[in-house]
């Protein structure tokens, strides 16, 4: 059944009594022809686009918890096309058009709001450094405008310019960057999977992966084996574990990213804000809360919480950049498990066991990539060929040293992004 | 998060670098292969739960240190030396 604004009149008058759960809660079947592991906002994509794209409806995705309640729900809402690097640029650049294009896709509001993206700047070095990156995404034909200081005042006359340790020269301004409502591109994927025949079945924990002679047979799980011709993994954090299934060692190390957000407010902050010399970027959801968050922990992690001394940073360099928000509260924070690779890109390959693809290694950016990786992943399990918006995201680049997506320029290393 | 560190005591987490986990220790002999050391520098088994990682006392007494501690929970059971470790 689809929505519109009728339908929100019509029950509104009939006691919102037409509303029904808009996807099944199915029993697994023995056999699919393709199983997807992990049913975040990639997992809930990649089946998406298999039966919209490819025809593939006899395929289920299997989540150990619940539809959103992964990193999915627990990210700062991103949405933004400004990677300098080849295989990243044109990546991005294709999920901002998949975006843009989103709701009228899935029938869904996931409020996506292109209310643009500044990333401030406070040296002459970083200026140079923002213009060649804005140069960058115009050559991928998405949009940047740099701001001098002036520029910055007549969108965010808030913050402290002339702050004496780091005075703000400037921004890159990215006007199609913006938010989303994250929970809802999880459930309007998952409505739209199922309404095209697509098994979501919850509270089924995969506990191994049957593979013979090299080729993959299927899944055993907590609510029993099931058969699949193709099996993909799309468990972000958890991509070790469930790798190590299918006897595969990855790249990845899984960190904790902290993100915080405050008691609801008046409108106040109407961009996603960076700060160029500190860890720290911020935006306003549509119910007021401020959400921001840093950098990572730096310490390998599963605990979905992080320590004190970030926090401590990321509130330090919040009052540096616009002391107005030492007035608002903090109500919570929370930490998500983030799978990060050497070089901080990610993985949408094959693997050594025919029947079985991986996407992973989303760092701290997956939430952005949501669309553009579910569309490639489906692509390379359907076709098995790479999507050309994804072809560099390759697992062996590590190994042969070829096509490294070191979009910081930190080094391909794993405790440096 | 605090660790013991051997030499100076019961330390706040900031005192120390992370650098990832204590396989640093076992490096390939130079000859091993390429598959060696791929694994070595980039493949990791990412355990949710007990690990063995590699700290330096930056801000200390400039040690490396193996710490064992937990993932899941932040528990930190013990910080040892590098040096002996290796030995």
């Amino acid at each position: 059944m689809g929505y519109s604004g009728f339908r929100v009149i019509k029950e509104g008058l009939f006691g919102q009594k037409g509303w029904k759960p808009v996807w099944r809660d199915p029993e697994p079947k023995a056999h699919y022809d393709a199983v997807i592991i992990g049913g975040g906002g990639h997992g809930l994509a990649t089946a998406f686009y298999l039966a919209k794209e490819h025809g593939l409806t006899n395929i289920a995705v299997l989540e150990k918890g619940y539809i959103g309640g992964g990193n999915v729900g627990r990210n700062t809402t991103i949405v933004r096309a400004n990677y300098f690097l080849p295989g990243n640029s044109e990546f991005y650049s294709h999920s901002l058009k998949m975006w843009e294009g989103m709701e009228q896709e899935l029938n869904y509001n996931v409020m996506h709001s292109q209310r643009g993206l500044i990333n401030l700047f406070h040296s002459d070095g970083q200026r140079d450094a923002f213009a060649r990156r804005g140069n960058a995404m115009i050559n991928q034909g998405d949009d940047a405008i740099l701001l001098d200081r002036d520029g910055v005042r007549a969108h965010l006359p808030y913050l402290d310019f002339d702050n004496g340790r780091f005075p703000i020269y400037g921004g890159l301004y990215h006007p199609r960057g913006g938010s989303a409502r994250h929970d809802a591109v999880a459930w309007g994927y998952a409505r739209g999977a199922d309404q095209r025949g697509v098994d979501i079945i919850q509270n089924c924990e995969v506990t191994g992966i049957d593979i013979e002679g090299g080729v993959v047979k299927g899944v055993q799980t907590t609510r029993g084996a099931i058969k699949a011709k193709k099996v993909g993994i799309v468990v972000a954090g958890r991509s070790g574990q469930v790798a190590a299934m299918a006897g595969m060692r990855l790249p990845i190390e899984s960190h904790v990213l902290q993100a915080f957000v405050s008691e609801g407010l008046k409108p106040v902050i109407d961009h996603v804000v960076s700060f160029g010399m500190g860890h720290f970027y911020i935006s306003q959801s549509d119910k007021g809360g401020l959400v921001f968050g840093g950098d990572l922990d730096f310490y390998a992690s599963y605990a979905a919480r992080g320590n004190l001394p970030m926090k401590e940073h990321v509130m330090d360099a919040a009052m540096t950049l616009m002391p107005m928000i030492g007035k608002a509260k903090v109500l919570r924070s929370w930490g998500g498990i983030m799978d990060m690779t050497p070089d901080g890109s990610p993985i949408i390959d094959k693997t050594a066991t025919e029947g079985l693809f991986i996407d992973c290694g989303w760092c701290y950016g997956g939430f952005k990539a949501v669309p553009a990786s579910g569309f490639s992943f489906a692509h390379l399990m359907a076709t098995g060929r790479h999507h050309d918006a994804a072809a560099k995201f390759r697992l062996d680049r590590f190994r042969t040293g070829v096509g490294l997506l070191d979009e910081e320029g930190t080094g391909s290393q794993h405790n440096l992004h | 998060m605090r660790i013991t560190c051997p030499n100076c005591g019961e330390r706040d987490r900031r005192e120390f670098y992370y650098q990832g986990d204590a396989l640093a220790l076992s490096r390939p002999a130079p000859d091993a292969g390429p598959e060696a050391w791929d694994d070595y520098l980039h493949n990791r088994d990412n355990p949710a739960g007990e690990t063995r990682d590699l700290w330096f006392h930056e801000a200390g007494c400039g040690a490396w240190l193996v710490v064992e501690r937990n993932t899941v929970t932040h528990a930190i059971h013990k910080a040892t030396l590098a040096q002996k470790v290796k030995r």
